[in-house]
């Protein structure tokens, strides 16, 4: 197997190459090795100097993997994407992560992320922004922009990402590949740097849907060290359904209306023919709260965050400010210095609403939305197996176009952030190209939302569509064989 | 002088940690002196990453407390995370419980329970430097040793009313958490902390006024002598027709000053939140059974018994009781065979008075928990004696008494034979035998020695026939002398009576 050929084998093509004898672990680790350590997209915040000492052993076989910055991993740093933890060694390594290299996957590099997870278009980086490998003007999304522009470009087979609020699924979308949130507890969260714990999940980005069932299989599992972790009640199986026959889907108004971009509503709108051809019914479902989602979780993860970011005061670890006089000072200009605009603007926000007086008013409020927005997908999926909505409101947007204005980022989450504050798993796969308005075409992210653990059928019913719409990627691969 | 009365109004804030064999939310081992910084791990050294995990041993603690306090248990309680910065809290948020506290209500005594719950305790800072005070060091450095420790949290309703109450009462706390085995409980070593929230009010008056908080007392005298400088403070406030400000003090018992640490202004605000990193505790019907089968007879209980069953005095009941090392030797003693048996009421006599006084004395003064004089409520308290880890056996004391109480020895022999068994140990018959103190009894030995008496004493003799009851007195200690105290005073005074024709 040549070069170029080795790029275009998906992970899972890889891992049969292995196993038949026909390609080494190490030469494909130094292959994207050798491809990372070359990125001119920024997507990379370190890259491993050589291929793991020992053979891997595993199902994974060593296809290696690319790992959001906010994982730790032992001895490598583990920066979240922030100048206040730049170089941060941490001692331990992420449960996932751990079990991943177990399963054969040993760790080529970590990825850049907006600092902290918080932000859409990975331009919140202490480390600068990820350029898109299908427009190198335009934001890879966020806040995984890192691993997706990674695996959509061919310098990493496949890569961890974390969902928040939509932080894997949207940055797939913008970027042409597979991006999937398991239900919240599926996977264990010790050892990733939290921003919002009760919602933050790490799930597979991938070039297509059997490397994120193949990934996910090695990923699930309870952990003691996470006492929030669940698990999963089934073994993750590799997808193989043709058809949708059968299956009810559900467009909910709310999510596929207003405020979508009318290039990706086309395109959305043309996989739900698709769906229909492949045998799907297509119903209308309401998410009446469903928008008001947004406002709830711009309560509520800030909150988190400024609660999970009080530990970064430069007494142990990470920055510290020099010359301070007192313990506020260093305090101050610790995290003045260490944490970026938008990390303050949402400790502010999440401190405000959990102030004395205005508990009630914001944090209460919001968890009371999060209860309905829970009832509307119990009742939607009384009636529908899943819900399809386009992953993000827009295609892949200019560096700097949305920098000036808070909230024109974050109504990027509009679509996704339902289904996180739900904790039901979301799979987001490309669904077709749209015009980008100067001529060129960029990728539109489709949106499937199943019941919490439902990840076998969801991705089935992902894999059959995948097959159905035979969206090429391969054009962002640099230097691949298309 | 004021004409207006004032009540104390006194409410405690007790922290136990609990003697679990691991933290509250990671699986370092409790420290206990070790080297600093060598009890950690990322968890409790609030590493990027890491997460709590709460330890189902201190819940078993936590209801096991609910449950000797008479507390109502939650079926489901939720930890909170208290936020504030402080190089003492790695995370910045301490995990504590706010309105879902495992335990609710509930009595001790005279006391009513507020509530009880669970958290995780600070850091240790360490301040480098001549003063060792945060004030003039050089620097602060930070041991992660004790972060993480498991406690439980007491706070009582304001119903006690004086310092001495206060200092009692947790006294009598303090040996039902002992007696639980839940912890530690030792002042010094900072396992067992107490805050008093006091207020003074009209006498009479049902409201409440204005209260301070009186941080983090070491030491029970401190405790007591803090509340009475607290309570002398308000009441000169209050007299001089000015009013007390609702502050956060601090008790410094070398100069009995009381110093602000912060007034009401300046108190942090938590922002209180469920702590999204641990599932509620949800407590099933196993946890329970298991928290009731671990509990012992406690120290309220134990001195009813002591009263109702067995018949000691109320004072002897709860002086045995709420000193479990006397109630265990008690019970031992009373639980061997021994001819003549004891009476009850004499053997806790003699354990509460004889034994202890001297056990006492033969120690320099080695306080409870080494509280240098403490035990103003004069019960002996000031001595951590006990009778079990002396050379007595129980067995022996109730030989002992038992000789004593069928006065086969006088009074005076038995503390004779007492002297005995706390300095060499052995078996008080023995004992008796070999010294010839075996009492002599009212026959003509004794009659003898009294008849010898009246004719040493004739004055003395006189005297008594002419009605001085009195004057018996070196009649009486001439007999003795002669039988070595083995004559029983009673029987004594009656021969004298008869030979004197009275």
């Amino acid at each position: 197997v040549s070069a170029p050929e080795i790029i275009d084998l998906s992970a899972a093509q890889a891992v049969a190459e292995i196993e038949a004898g026909r390609l080494s672990a190490t030469e494909l680790f130094d292959a994207y090795r050798a491809r990372a350590a070359a990125d001119e997209l920024n997507c990379f915040t370190w890259v491993a100097d050589e291929p793991p000492a020992a053979e891997a052993r595993g199902a994974l076989r060593g296809v290696p993997l690319a790992v959001k910055d906010l994982f730790c991993t032992a001895g490598v740093p583990s920066q979240s994407g922030s100048r206040i933890l730049e170089g941060y060694r941490p001692p331990y390594t992420a449960t996932v992560v751990a079990r991943l290299a177990a399963a054969g996957a040993p760790l080529l590099a970590k990825t850049n992320q907006d600092e902290f997870a918080m932000g859409s278009s990975n331009e919140n980086s202490a480390f600068g922004p990820v350029l898109n490998p299908w427009d190198s003007a335009r934001v890879p999304g966020g806040s995984s922009g890192g691993s997706a522009a990674a695996v959509a470009a061919g310098l990493a087979p496949w890569a961890l990402g974390t969902d928040t609020g939509g932080s894997i699924r949207q940055p797939a979308a913008l970027c042409g590949i597979v991006g999937l949130k398991p239900t919240y507890g599926a996977v264990s969260r010790y050892g990733m740097i939290a921003f919002a714990s009760s919602l933050d999940q790490a799930g597979p980005l991938t070039r297509d849907v059997t490397d994120a069932a193949l990934l996910l299989r090695h990923m699930v599992g309870r952990d003691e060290c996470d006492a929030t972790s669940l698990g999963h009640p089934e073994e993750i199986v590799l997808p193989t359904a043709e058809s949708l026959s059968g299956l009810r889907l559900g467009v909910p108004e709310e999510l596929t209306g207003e405020g979508i971009d009318p290039a990706v509503l086309a395109a959305f709108h043309g996989a739900l023919s698709l769906a229909q051809e492949l045998g799907a019914e297509i119903h209308d479902v309401r998410l009446p709260h469903a928008p008001h989602g947004l406002s709830a979780y711009y309560v509520l993860a800030p909150a988190e965050a400024s609660s999970n970011l009080a530990r970064f005061d430069g007494v142990r670890y990470g920055l510290r400010a020099e010359g301070v006089d007192d313990l506020l000072e260093l305090y101050t200009l610790t995290r003045h210095d260490g944490f970026g605009t938008e990390v303050r603007r949402r400790i502010m926000l999440g401190t405000y609403a959990l102030s004395a007086g205005y508990y009630d008013a914001y944090y209460g409020r919001a968890q009371r939305v999060r209860t309905k927005i829970v009832g509307d997908f119990d009742a939607a999926f009384a009636e529908v197996d899943f819900i399809l909505t386009p992953t993000s409101p827009t295609v892949a947007f200019r560096l700097g176009e949305r920098t000036g204005d808070p909230w024109s980022m974050y109504i990027n989450d509009f679509c996704t952030v339902p289904m996180s504050l739900a904790g039901i798993p979301a799979i987001s796969i490309p669904c077709g190209l749209a015009g980008d308005g100067a001529g060129g075409e960029l990728p539109v992210g489709l949106q499937i939302a199943g019941p919490v653990f439902s990840e076998n059928r969801l991705l089935d019913a992902a894999f059959a569509l995948e097959r159905a719409l035979g969206f090429d990627g391969s054009r962002a691969r640099i230097g691949g064989a298309a | 002088v004021s004409a207006v009365e004032y009540e104390p109004v006194i409410g405690l804030e007790i922290h136990i940690q609990l003697a679990t064999a691991t933290k509250m939310f990671c699986g370092c081992a409790l420290s206990f002196g070790e080297p600093p910084n060598t009890r950690t791990c990322p968890v409790c050294l609030g590493l990027p990453g890491s997460l709590p995990v709460a330890n189902a041993r201190a819940v078993h603690f936590g209801l096991m407390i609910g449950l000797a306090l008479g507390s109502e248990l939650a079926p489901r309680s939720i930890f909170h995370r208290k936020n504030y910065f402080y190089p003492d809290l790695p995370k910045g948020y301490q995990i504590s419980q706010y309105d879902l506290p495992l335990c609710l209500g509930g009595r001790l005594g005279d006391v009513r329970i507020h509530r009880v719950h669970l958290e995780e305790d600070a850091a240790k800072l360490v301040h480098v430097g001549a003063s060792g005070r945060i004030h003039g060091s050089d620097a602060s450095v930070v041991d992660f040793n004790r972060g993480g420790t498991p406690l439980a949290e007491i706070v009582t309703e304001p119903d006690l009313r004086s310092a001495e109450a206060a200092g009692e009462w947790l006294r009598l706390l303090r040996t039902t958490m002992r007696v639980l085995g839940v912890s530690d409980v030792n002042m010094e070593e900072g396992s067992l902390r107490c805050d008093a929230n006091i207020s003074l009010r009209p006498a009479g008056s049902e409201q409440l006024g204005v209260k301070t908080e009186l941080k983090n007392m070491n030491s029970f005298r401190f405790i007591e002598r803090g509340i009475r400088a607290e309570l002398a403070r308000q009441e000169a406030i209050l007299c001089g027709g000015g009013r007390v400000l609702q502050e956060t003090l601090h008790f410094d018992p070398a100069s009995e000053r009381i110093t602000s640490l912060r007034s009401k202004e300046e108190a942090h605000d938590y922002r209180y939140f469920p702590e999204p990193d641990l599932v509620p505790v949800a407590i099933d019907a196993a946890m329970l059974d298991a928290a009731r089968a671990a509990l012992p007879e406690l120290p309220a209980a134990r001195a009813e018994r002591f009263e109702g069953q067995i018949g000691l005095s109320p004072d002897s009941a709860r002086l045995l009781a709420f000193r479990t090392e006397l109630g265990d030797y008690f019970e031992a003693a009373r639980s061997v065979e021994v001819e003549p048996a004891p009476p009850a009421q004499a053997l806790a006599n003699w354990i509460s008075g004889d034994l202890l006084a001297r056990l006492a004395g033969g120690q320099a003064v080695a306080a409870a928990d080494g509280e240098p004089g403490s035990g103003a409520d004069g019960r002996g308290e000031a001595t951590s004696a006990d009778p079990s880890s002396s050379r007595v056996s129980p067995r022996a004391l109730a030989a002992l008494v038992g000789l004593v109480a069928t006065k086969r020895i006088s009074v005076g022999a038995g503390r004779q034979v007492l002297d005995r068994l706390v300095a060499e140990g052995g078996d008080p018959a023995a004992i008796v035998e070999a010294e010839g103190l075996a009492a002599i009894d009212g026959g003509d030995e004794l009659a003898a020695i009294v008849a010898e008496a009246l004719a040493a004493h004739p004055a003395a003799a006189e005297n008594v026939r002419a009605g001085n009851a009195k004057a018996i007195g070196p009649i009486i200690g001439h007999v003795m002398r002669e039988t070595k105290g083995r004559a029983d005073g009673g029987v004594v005074t009656r021969l004298v009576h008869e030979q004197l024709g009275i």
